[in-house]
């Protein structure tokens, strides 16, 4: 079963710490259980948002590789 | 919650090992609140992003997070000084366009070469120094002048930006004794 995203963080263009920082931002505002998309170009997010993800508790559902960007989609625990 | 409470194990007599560890790790997990603790001691402007990208990182991944601000690393959080950080063309060879330090030495130098990182910064999408500043404490990063610092140099309490806690060495190393990070920058 996949989830729709809820909201959507363009993070394109932008390097660490922006991504992550966005995303934490943004996961403020949507309810357990929801689900964020996160949108990078930052090749530095294949490690960062897994290591997030492992450190913050919020669940990395799936990531794509689209247009020469990597999309994240984050379940708030 | 499903797990058995401490209580009802002893009261039933039996320890389920397993509920035991859920509810120990859980117990610490509770209470353990990671920790980074970094020193900004330069306040040139190459100088000033590791630590702010660092504790902007380590707040968005739920770490607690303090920078002691000392000597000139106090200038990062001086109202007059934050815009207006240089980098230092001398002794730097590592910059994107190498300045023999006979040339470095020239006045507008470090102009020059403080232009081209802001460009390169503004480029790449990069927070400026006010914006980091800005993002740490919205996400509760904890900004410590040194009071040494502020009294050998001058500093009042007014040339600070909002929101800095004032402390001195020990003070610091208290919190950074409980950090599991520590960094010195």
């Amino acid at each position: 079963m996949t989830q729709a995203a809820v909201k959507t963080v363009d993070s394109r263009g932008e390097f660490c710490p922006v991504p992550v920082v966005k995303l934490s931002l943004a996961l403020e505002e949507v309810q357990p259980g929801q689900v964020v998309e996160l949108i990078a170009t930052d090749p530095g997010s294949k490690a960062d948002v897994p290591a997030w993800a492992e450190m913050t508790g919020h669940v990395l559902l799936r990531t794509e590789d689209r247009d020469k960007a990597f999309i994240y989609f984050i379940q708030k625990v | 919650m499903s797990a058995k409470s401490m209580r009802d194990l002893q009261i039933s007599g039996v320890l389920d090992y397993e509920a035991f560890l859920k509810l120990h790790t859980q117990a610490h997990k509770d209470t353990d609140v990671k920790r980074v603790a970094l020193v900004a001691s330069k306040g040139t402007l190459d100088m000033a992003y590791p630590p702010l990208i660092l504790a902007t990182t380590a707040a968005a991944m739920g770490l607690e997070c303090g920078i002691f601000f000392t000597f000139y690393g106090l200038d990062i959080i001086r109202k007059d000084k934050l815009a207006s950080l240089k980098v230092a063309p001398l002794a730097n060879p590592a910059m994107p366009m190498p300045v023999p330090n006979i040339i470095g030495a020239i006045p507008g130098m470090t102009s020059m070469a403080t232009w081209m990182l802001k460009r390169m910064m503004a480029k790449q999408h990069m927070p400026r120094i006010a914006e980091l500043l800005d993002t740490a404490q919205k996400l509760k990063v904890r900004l410590i002048a040194c009071t040494t610092t502020m009294g050998v140099m001058g500093v009042s309490r007014e040339k600070l930006i909002d929101g800095v806690s004032l402390e001195g060495a020990a003070a610091f190393l208290n919190y950074a004794s409980k950090a599991q990070v520590t960094l010195f920058i």
